[in-house]
């Protein structure tokens, strides 16, 4: 069990029980400086942009649109795209259009476990504004104000070529060392809960789920 | 005479270092031959050295425990153990590493150790679809290893030595004397337990990433998937070569090592690509069945006829 030592740094863990609070981790995350020296750090990033490894989650209706990119017609293997089924493993989170509340929950708990730098792309129109979910009562309107998103694609529904340019603008983006997701969620961690907190009425899990 | 063990050390890491590389390039390689059948152009040869470098470079990484810690490490030194007994090159001091009297009984139960470190850490891990992944990882390893260790007994018969080496040397001087020609029963056999030790479909049921995701190294990321990723490429390279050096003739320079390494790996995709998945049951009853059959006839095939 890793349990921070100084008390500031602890998080409440409110919404777990007396037993289950032993079971977690109430360490804050914290955030990583890049490598000292500039060359390595670009070589490091060049590796992370041509190696995406996509994590395997349809979180709702464009998931139907991540499907044709293995396929012989786009084939995103060849620019370094992978699929990946486990959030340990993956460094790169499509959010596949519209988020509702309780999908949201798996979204922050799956996009925690991923190991930074991690990169997250949002898809369709619906996390940018909601889209045709504008007026619904369980879907959020926009992801950025849940979980930091460096690239958005829109349209309804993107076709897989838009979500292939995407993923090359996503490695220009990662070379030039712009994506600093992982950071920006590590330093603007209590905003961030607020607003899930906000939303996600039942939060029956750690503060942070590493 | 005098061993001069740095000059063995030294050469050993040469050695490691190439079939290592060797082996991620092959790994590339068969990949874009998979993705040829499949109507695609597949990744670049340098996808698998990037993929390792980027887990390598991830900024963080959570334990779950010192087993979690040394599953990765115990499965690459499984790796390095049976490369370190197995002679790549045969008639050359450079690159014949630490092969002596009875190293074949070493080098099999390295490829055990490996597997069994994996199990301990992927235990670790809490994961239950790395619990489930280990079962059927080691069950199918069972399985697969009666009619291996079977056509391993047959050869060992006839050319009664247990060195790896000298069964290189007694198949030297043509493609008649390879054991494929000699003795094609245990052929036969080590190469359908081979399918199941690449884990190719339709034996890949143990990592399985559209069912139980990826199986043991689920809960395995960062610098661990990186040493998981190297092990996967230099493991695979030196079973090849073992293979090669019990069954087809050995090799005597790098281009012949290539060609026949490359020929034994084929065997396993062309299989891996017309055949779905087994599940876990039909593929331990299938290595039990005929494989094991045609091992136990290798046996007395050897027993009848070459040993005199």
């Amino acid at each position: 069990m890793i349990k921070s030592l100084s008390t500031d740094a602890t998080l409440a863990n409110a919404g777990l029980s007396a037993e289950e609070q032993d079971l977690f981790s109430n360490a804050r995350p914290t955030a990583y400086e890049p490598y000292s020296i500039k060359a390595v750090e670009d070589f490091a990033n060049w590796c992370r942009a041509n190696s995406l490894w996509i994590l395997a989650f349809g979180t709702g209706c464009g998931a139907i649109e991540l499907r044709p990119l293995m396929t012989a017609r786009f084939d995103a293997n060849r620019f370094g795209v992978a699929g990946r089924p486990t959030p340990r493993q993956s460094s790169v989170f499509i959010i596949g259009g519209y988020s509702s509340v309780k999908t949201l929950k798996r979204i922050v708990r799956s996009y925690e476990q991923m190991q930074g730098p991690k990169f997250v792309i949002a898809l369709g129109i619906c996390p940018v504004n909601g889209g045709m979910y504008w007026d619904s009562y369980n879907t959020i309107k926009r992801l950025d104000q849940y979980i930091p998103v460096d690239l958005y694609i829109t349209g309804c529904m993107p076709r897989p070529e838009v979500l292939v340019a995407g993923a090359l603008e996503l490695k220009k983006m990662i070379k030039e060392g712009r994506c600093d997701g992982a950071n920006r969620y590590v330093e603007n961690f209590d905003w961030y809960k607020a607003n899930q907190k906000k939303v996600i009425k039942k939060w029956d899990m750690p503060d942070y789920n590493w | 005479m005098d061993i001069d063990w740095f000059q063995k050390i030294g050469n050993f890491g040469l050695t490691l270092l190439i079939v290592t590389v060797y082996g991620l390039f092959m790994g590339a390689f068969i990949e874009r031959i998979i993705a040829k059948v499949q109507g695609r152009i597949g990744i670049p040869y340098t996808q698998p050295i990037i993929n390792i470098l980027q887990t390598l470079t991830k900024r963080t990484a959570i334990s779950h425990g010192i087993m979690f810690y040394l599953g990765p490490v115990f499965r690459i030194a499984g790796g390095v153990g049976t490369l370190a007994f197995v002679p790549v090159i045969f008639g050359s001091e450079t690159f014949s590493n630490f092969s002596g009297a009875g190293d074949l009984m070493l080098v099999i139960y390295f490829m055990f150790f490996g597997q069994l470190g994996m199990a301990l850490g992927a235990g670790e891990s809490g994961h239950p679809y790395a619990a489930i992944g280990i079962a059927r990882g080691l069950s199918q390893m069972t399985a697969y290893e009666v009619p291996f260790a079977l056509s391993v007994i047959a050869i060992v018969l006839q050319y009664d030595t247990l060195s790896i080496t000298e069964i290189v040397a007694a198949q030297q001087g043509g493609w008649q004397h390879w054991t494929l020609f000699t003795n094609p029963i245990a052929v036969a056999a080590a190469m359908l337990a081979f399918l199941g030790m690449t884990g190719y479909s339709p034996f890949d049921i143990f990592l399985a990433p559209q069912e139980i995701p990826i199986g043991p190294p689920t809960e395995f990321h960062s610098a661990y998937l990186s040493l998981l990723q190297t092990n996967r490429a230099l493991f695979g390279a030196t079973k090849l070569v073992l293979f090669m050096n019990l069954f087809f003739g050995g090799a005597t320079g790098w281009v012949e090592l290539a060609i026949k390494t490359w020929a034994i790996y084929m065997v396993a995709i062309a299989v891996g690509v017309a055949f779905p998945r087994f599940r876990i049951d039909q593929s331990i009853r299938f290595f039990f069945k005929i494989p094991t059959l045609i091992g136990i006839a290798s046996i007395v095939y050897v027993q009848m006829a070459l040993v005199r």
